[in-house]
């Protein structure tokens, strides 16, 4: 244990360039001869192109060169892909249509790829853009997913009624059995809202074409730069994996918006050896809007069945989730296996059956979201258990303890084993935390003033640290899900840990240092953490999912651990003693019994000049690689509880209270952590109070920017009260579970359980803005009129 | 954004020629509203005369029962001026609760009362306040000025280059926020003078910034909240989106005039 290691909160490493601008994003990096990309997007949701005339724009100041779809597919650029198969409950696999980089023949959501004009300056290629013409037929939009497998629009030839897939989980007779004979049965209908990622800095890329050397080299905004160079070459085809360099340096935020492989890095790389320039790209906030990925869009019926002693017995749920207009890179994964595995909360449950249809619609992609299927059950689970208590007259708090999963390991009937958990130590801390045990009094006097005030509860779960790649690959991942780490020691000791996560956010060059510093004894100021380029790193499945520390960090402790066992050999020829004897202990090497021994940067610089032994004894150096693969998920659980005031003249909802016990497992830095938990319920809050993406019927998005897309302000948000519960993970050997999804994932159903309680009824759908909640509040105060 | 044509004008009639000689010209103030048009190419004005560096359309005056600020007076200077806020306390708080510190430390006076938008805040103080729009050419009552959502009075080339105000014996404002714009989605401006109450709502008018005589009529007989009570606006007559629609902007006149009412009232 070091002063900087596992368990310390130290300050962040990065935030020195990041708070003093000195941070390096994609869009900072400008190379010789670059020309710049601009995309002409569909207006329609729903067209056929008839013609694209490009002559007039090509001729204007600065146009390079403009290409459409028939350019890609003339070179044999193939569409983007969905790398995760899903097949339907009659065994057939998923219906994907083709998803081309730009569109041929057809534009399928407003702001759909129609063509590319390089220019000198992106002024110039705006400008040809405006005089390229296109011939639209247009055609009817579907958009709402309710609607979409009963629209008579179709969005692919090859997806009748729109839908991709039937997918199912779960042990269906049971559950039809335990409904038969349950007691009370409580039905709930549920909207899980459509949102858009907005991470502070939009996606960006450069590409770049080399003739000398045939190297291609694509400066891009990624959550996982070698995924993306795998999908470019494997499947998009626009260069040989080993001539193709991708470099994700600084990111500002991806929330998941930026591990898809996207249309623009895929034609920046194509067009440079075309236009035999550098192309660069930069979305601006508009574009972000109507072409990142989105998240969320569900449309859910479920129902709890409970005995007569208050025990779930039963959960049955059948969701439709809108896919958006075409399939995005992990996009049939999430509304499946990231979802139905996890609703079965922290409750025991035998029998659980869950049903989704995935469905097409003329809107934007939609893919992972922070928390990603994980948030869209927790809000099922949690309203519904809610819900549940409350027809039953139980408190909610105490009907979540009466079921909850007390013996671990626990086989849920939705495929997962939970490894470790204490759910009611988090339940009494929170209770205790929240002052709950005077929350009557506080409600009174609210009352007092005019004001409604309620407490919700989120007794969430996760699964994170994903994943093992066996399990996913018998669920139709297209790849693994370990992580690769070197730990490459220098002759003075410092240390350069190159990984294949990545940071854009999450503070890893400051974590995994830590980890470094706890590991060898030295401080971190003498490690550093390289990630982010192909040709550093020689592969990583990249950052989602909540798996940096308890996949990535295990795969440098495996290597930390080689490591060690390396020096212990060099220190066994320096000191004179058999390798058996050496131990390694507060950094240093020494010899058992005795008080000979050396410091870690000592026997580091005897690997490097081998003096002390043969070469036919042992290799000179010390440099470990390792690939890390979990052998189950993680289950990061935990309990929030929100208090919240209604101002029922207004509708406005002020949070009182937040408070959130969450058990991460081992915590490497719990600063980080907080800082993580606070934002993962700031974008929470922002999905249940003021955050909603809506197309009207033509399938215009009608909240594109800021002035109607509501984010999370500092002022919409309490100071929250955080406590930790700590069970280690038994399957990583660190102990981690994970941390970052956690707040996403909690918070939406604790603030719509706090405010259908100050309501009194359930009559209120995310986002619970102050109109819908005023127009709620109308309906409480007429208890008579609404029965 | 389209290229442009930039003129920076150190005087008012310069800036007047400047508009009368060159063609699709746009006079620039704050910028807040001109400029993301500008980038989003929803506006392309040829010409663009910034007022920014004209010395005589800055101050702030009291002159008796009057304040008058120039036209290029920024929110936050508006918000911090010692005379207006002994003046006229509610119109500094109003210049306060303006957008950001960002809005406060570029936006104007004189260019948010050209631009009338609809959720502006400065329309409803003038309306309420019985201002007098000043331009190079006329003064113009703010009853007579505001004509619509993005209309006004002003004829093409005409600058606006102070505004004044009469001071109210009590007077307040208070705003509901569109959450996401943060722009008012219901403002009222409650003001007593001695003639007689003005109550001007903003936000949530159809047809931009209002008056309301039977509130006006109420609180001149009664000038407290529950004189308030049964005085609607018509729902007919609001505007509805998807943060608000027509009843809730309705409803929300009544409850944020009440809360005007009471704050100005309070104020004593």
């Amino acid at each position: 244990m070091t002063a900087t290691g596992i368990g310390a909160p130290v300050r962040r490493k990065e935030d020195q360039r990041f708070v003093t601008g000195q941070g390096r994003y994609v869009d900072d990096f400008n190379r010789p001869g670059q020309a710049h990309a601009y995309f002409l997007r569909s207006p329609h949701a729903h067209a056929a192109i008839r013609s694209i005339d490009t002559g007039p724009a090509t001729i204007m100041p600065g146009v390079i060169a403009i290409f459409t779809g028939d350019d890609l597919a003339t070179d044999k650029i193939g569409g983007l892909i969905c790398g995760w198969m899903i097949h339907s409950k009659d065994g057939s696999p998923m219906k994907a249509g083709p998803h081309p980089a730009l569109a041929q023949g057809k534009v399928r959501y407003v702001g759909d790829h129609v063509a590319v004009v390089i220019a000198e300056t992106l002024a110039q290629a705006k400008d040809a853009a405006e005089a390229i013409v296109v011939d639209y037929d247009v055609l009817p939009a579907v958009v709402d997913t309710a609607q979409a497998t009963k629209a008579s629009v179709q969005v692919h030839d090859v997806s009748p009624d729109n839908t991709v897939f039937n997918w199912h989980l779960g042990n269906k007779d049971e559950t039809e059995a335990a409904f038969a004979r349950a007691k009370h049965v409580t039905k709930i209908d549920l909207v899980n809202n459509r949102l858009v990622p907005n991470p502070i800095e939009p996606r960006a890329a450069v590409g770049e074409y080399d003739f000398g050397t045939d190297n291609y080299t694509l400066y891009t905004t990624s959550q996982n730069p070698h995924v993306a160079r795998l999908v470019l070459s494997a499947f998009i085809g626009v260069a040989p994996e080993h001539k193709l360099r991708v470099i994700a340096p600084d990111v500002g935020g991806g929330f998941g918006s930026k591990i898809f492989i996207y249309a623009e890095e895929t034609v920046c790389v194509w067009a440079a050896k075309k236009v035999k320039r550098p192309v660069k790209w930069t979305s601006d906030r508009s574009e972000a809007f109507l072409s990142d990925a989105h998240g969320r869009d569900h449309v859910t019926h479920a129902e709890m069945a409970t005995d007569e002693n208050g025990k779930i017995i039963a959960l049955r749920v059948h969701t439709t989730a809108n896919l958006g207009a075409y399939l995005s890179t992990f996009s049939s994964s999430v509304p499946t296996y990231l979802y139905a595995p996890l609703l079965s909360g922290q409750y025991d449950i035998p029998a659980i059956y869950c049903e989704v249809d995935g469905v097409y619609t003329n809107t934007a992609p939609v893919d992972a979201y922070r928390g990603a299927g994980r948030p869209e059950a927790t809000f099922v689970v949690e309203r519904l258990v809610e819900k549940t208590a409350r027809e039953l007259g139980q408190n909610p708090a105490e009907f979540r303890r009466k079921n909850y999963i007390t013996q671990f390991p626990h086989v849920t009937p939705v495929i997962m084993t939970y490894d470790t958990g204490d759910y009611a130590a988090s339940l009494d801390k929170a209770l205790e935390i929240a002052d709950y045990k005077n929350f009557e009094q506080r409600k009174q006097e609210s009352v007092r003033r005019g004001k409604l005030r309620g407490i919700g509860f989120s007794s969430y779960i996760e699964a994170c640290g994903i994943a093992p790649s066996q399990a996913v690959g018998s669920l139709g991942a297209g790849v693994g899900l370990w992580e690769s780490a070197e730990v490459r020691v220098n002759p003075t000791g410092s240390v350069e840990v190159l990984t294949g996560s990545h940071s854009h956010g999450q503070g890893h060059e400051t974590t995994f240092a830590q980890l470094v510093s706890d590991r060898l004894g030295i401080s971190i100021d003498q490690v550093s953490i390289v990630h982010g380029d192909t040709d550093k790193v020689q592969f990583g499945m990249g950052t989602y999912g909540s798996r940096s520390g308890a996949v990535g960090m295990s795969a440098i402790a495996k290597a930390i651990d080689k490591v060690i066992a390396k020096g212990k050999k060099v220190a066994a020829h320096v000191l004179e003693a058999s390798e058996g004897d050496i131990e390694f202990k507060d950094g240093r090497f020494g010899v058992a019994g005795t008080d000979r021994s050396m410091a870690f940067g000592e026997i580091a610089l005897q690997a490097y000049i081998a003096h002390k032994f043969s070469g036919q004894d042992l290799e000179p150096g010390l440099k470990e690689g390792a690939f890390y693969d979990p052998t189950n998920f993680t289950f990061p659980a935990g309990v929030h509880i929100c208090e919240v005031e209604i101002d029922p003249d207004t509708g406005v909802t002020k949070i009182e209270r937040w408070t959130a016990v969450d058990d991460f497992g081992v915590i490497i830095n719990p600063m980080i952590v907080e800082g993580q938990v606070h934002g993962g319920i700031a974008q929470g809050v922002g999905q249940a109070l003021l955050e909603g993406a809506f197309y009207d019927e033509s399938g215009q998005l009608i909240t594109a920017s800021f002035n109607d897309y509501c984010m999370p302000r500092a002022i919409d948000l309490p100071s929250f009260q955080v406590g930790m519960t700590v069970t280690p993970c038994p399957s990583n050997p660190l102990g981690i579970k994970g941390c970052g999804e956690a707040g996403a994932i909690a918070a939406p159903p604790a603030v719509i359980n706090a405010i259908t309680d100050a309501l009194g009824h359930e009559d209120i759908a995310m986002p619970a803005t102050p109109q819908a909640v005023w127009r709620a509040a109308q309906k409480s105060r007429m208890p008579m009129a609404a029965e | 954004m389209y290229a442009f044509e930039y003129h920076r004008p150190t005087s008012v009639k310069e800036a007047a020629g400047l508009a009368g000689q060159a063609e699709d010209t746009k006079f620039l103030a704050g910028g807040h509203t001109l400029l993301p048009t500008m980038k989003l190419r929803l506006a392309g004005p040829a010409n663009l005369i910034d007022l920014g560096q004209i010395a005589e359309l800055r101050g702030i005056e009291r002159s008796g029962d009057t304040i008058t600020i120039r036209a290029m007076m920024k929110h936050a200077e508006v918000a911090n001026s010692p005379e207006v806020k002994e003046a006229i306390p509610a119109l500094a708080e109003m210049a306060e609760l303006i957008g950001d510190p960002h809005v406060r430390n570029r936006g104007t006076i004189g260019g948010s009362v050209a631009n009338n938008d609809p959720s502006a805040d400065y329309p409803a103080a003038c309306l309420a306040l019985n201002a007098t729009i000043i331009t190079n050419q006329r003064k113009i009552a703010a009853d007579d000025f505001f004509q619509g959502i993005f209309t006004t009075a002003l004829e093409e080339g005409e600058i606006i280059t102070q505004v004044s105000f009469p001071i109210p014996s009590q007077a307040a404002y208070i705003k509901f926020r569109n959450p996401a714009s943060r722009y008012a989605l219901v403002g009222v401006f409650v003001a007593k003078h001695s003639d007689g109450v003005r109550v001007a709502v903003t936000g949530a008018g159809s047809n931009g910034v209002f008056r309301v005589p039977e509130m006006e009529q109420a609180l001149s007989g009664n000038f407290a909240p529950e004189a308030l009570d049964g005085v609607a606006v018509a729902e007919d007559e609001m505007n509805s989106d998807m943060h608000a629609d027509a009843a809730y902007r309705a409803h929300l006149v009544g409850v944020m005039a009440r809360r005007a009412v009471q704050a100005a009232a309070t104020r004593g």
